[in-house]
């Protein structure tokens, strides 16, 4: 049910991108992507806030589930979060004809987000599984919410000084078309991530249920 | 104040620790004057000052990793954080007592390093004096907070610097800013928020951290 809402509404908005949407009068095709990147982006921060969310009501309630529902968003989070660096990335080539510019604050914190939540992984896989796990995992979670906002204002100090020019991005005047098209593909994305965090809470939930169940009948 | 009393107690173990054995600051101090000199090398002939202020916070942060790392150190080989954990304190104390050690070995090396980094670059000014203290407090908080969680993982050693440096790229921000901007005080504003935040959240999630 879910899954075909997603496939419909990830459908719709592809239509309304390429199809309806008027084409940007200064970066022509290019600017489609903005579609994908920013709903991308917004996903993946909802993503990052739902692990810290759960991680929180773990830490409160030491309800062992809220582990692995932590986890999986962040996962979720961590897919989202690449998939910004390469949209923007290619955006960036595209409009400056450069992979990668230091002067695009979201970006660059991207980047540095990246970085933190690989390391979550490398922490977590790198501990005994039970409950200390669990709560190592879910106060590095709560750092990295923190960190958003730090961060996003430590690299707006550093462009002062590190970087005297600023490049501005010419606001494109956003039509109403393009801004139904941008709130649809926004839905559409945050369905998606919502279904793959499910499907993929699902799988894990049976994949330990069915290690429980072996032990049982080994033991 | 039985609080503090704790706190102080913690701290003064590990430097009297620290006296006895003499294994972290000896290694910390050469690490910090090696990597001066290497900088030496690394920047190539004609390279401003400012790059040289850059590398100085590169040299303290890789210096704080080296003295963190070895943090929990005596805790672990001798299984004394059980018996930590089970003492009728806060666990919090254990906390703010291990990060009130380490903020005296690296004020130790600072006290080595921005004079070894004065003779060898370029002058040092109040204002990366203030930063590096603040740093200090940052690096403290955070870094004994993560040293602890690296202490309990399979890898130890090997995680801390993955775990400490995406934390740590705000600290060299502000540091840096303190450094070379012509308007510190707003890098020195930074550092101190960027302190009390992680200062606060450290405190009060440490007890997950130790705790089963």
């Amino acid at each position: 049910m879910l899954a075909a809402l997603t496939a419909m509404l990830v459908g719709s908005s592809l239509v309304l991108v390429f199809l309806v949407a008027p084409e940007d009068a200064d970066q022509g095709l290019s600017q489609k992507i903005f579609y994908f990147h920013v709903p991308i982006a917004l996903t993946a921060y909802a993503c990052f806030g739902l692990g810290a969310y759960k991680a929180l009501l773990l830490l409160w309630r030491k309800d062992e589930r809220y582990d692995l529902e932590s986890y999986v968003a962040i996962h979720q989070g961590t897919i989202f979060g690449v998939l910004t660096l390469a949209t923007g990335s290619i955006w960036a080539k595209a409009s400056w004809g450069h992979w990668w510019l230091w002067s695009e604050n979201q970006l660059v914190l991207f980047l540095v987000l990246f970085l933190f939540y690989t390391a979550y992984f490398m922490l977590r896989f790198s501990l005994e599984e039970g409950p200390r796990r669990a709560n190592i995992s879910a106060v590095y979670a709560l750092f990295g919410i923190v960190l958003v906002p730090v961060s996003f204002l430590a690299i707006r100090l550093a462009e002062n000084v590190i970087h005297p020019t600023v490049f501005t991005r010419e606001g494109p005047q956003m039509t109403g078309t393009m801004f139904f098209t941008f709130c649809v593909a926004w839905v559409a994305i945050s369905s998606l991530a919502y279904t793959l965090y499910r499907v993929e809470l699902l799988g894990k939930r049976v994949d330990s249920n069915l290690r429980e169940l072996r032990e049982a009948l080994t033991s | 104040m039985r609080y503090l009393a704790d706190v102080a107690t913690l701290a003064r173990k590990d430097l009297r620790l620290e006296l006895r054995a003499r294994d972290t600051l000896p290694a910390m101090l050469l690490f910090v004057v090696s990597t001066l000199v290497v900088f030496r090398f690394a920047l190539p002939e004609g390279a401003d000052e400012l790059a040289a202020q850059g590398l100085l916070w590169v040299a303290l942060v890789f210096t704080a990793l080296l003295g963190l790392a070895r943090a929990w150190a005596p805790e672990r080989e001798s299984g004394a954080l059980e018996g930590l954990v089970l003492a009728p304190t806060d666990r919090s104390a254990i906390w703010l007592g291990k990060s009130a050690a380490v903020f005296v070995f690296l004020a130790a090396v600072e006290l080595v390093a921005l004079p070894a980094f004065a003779v060898f670059f370029a002058p040092v000014d109040l204002s990366t004096v203030v930063g590096v203290l603040l740093a200090n407090l940052g690096i403290c908080a955070i870094g004994t907070l993560l040293a602890a969680m690296a202490a309990v993982s399979r890898t130890r050693e090997l995680i801390l610097p993955l775990l400490f440096l995406p934390l740590a790229i705000p600290l060299v921000v502000g540091g840096v800013g303190a450094s070379i901007s012509e308007e510190p005080e707003q890098f020195l504003a930074f550092l101190g928020l960027y302190d009390a935040v992680f200062a606060i959240l450290c405190w009060a999630s440490f007890e997950y951290v130790v705790s089963e």
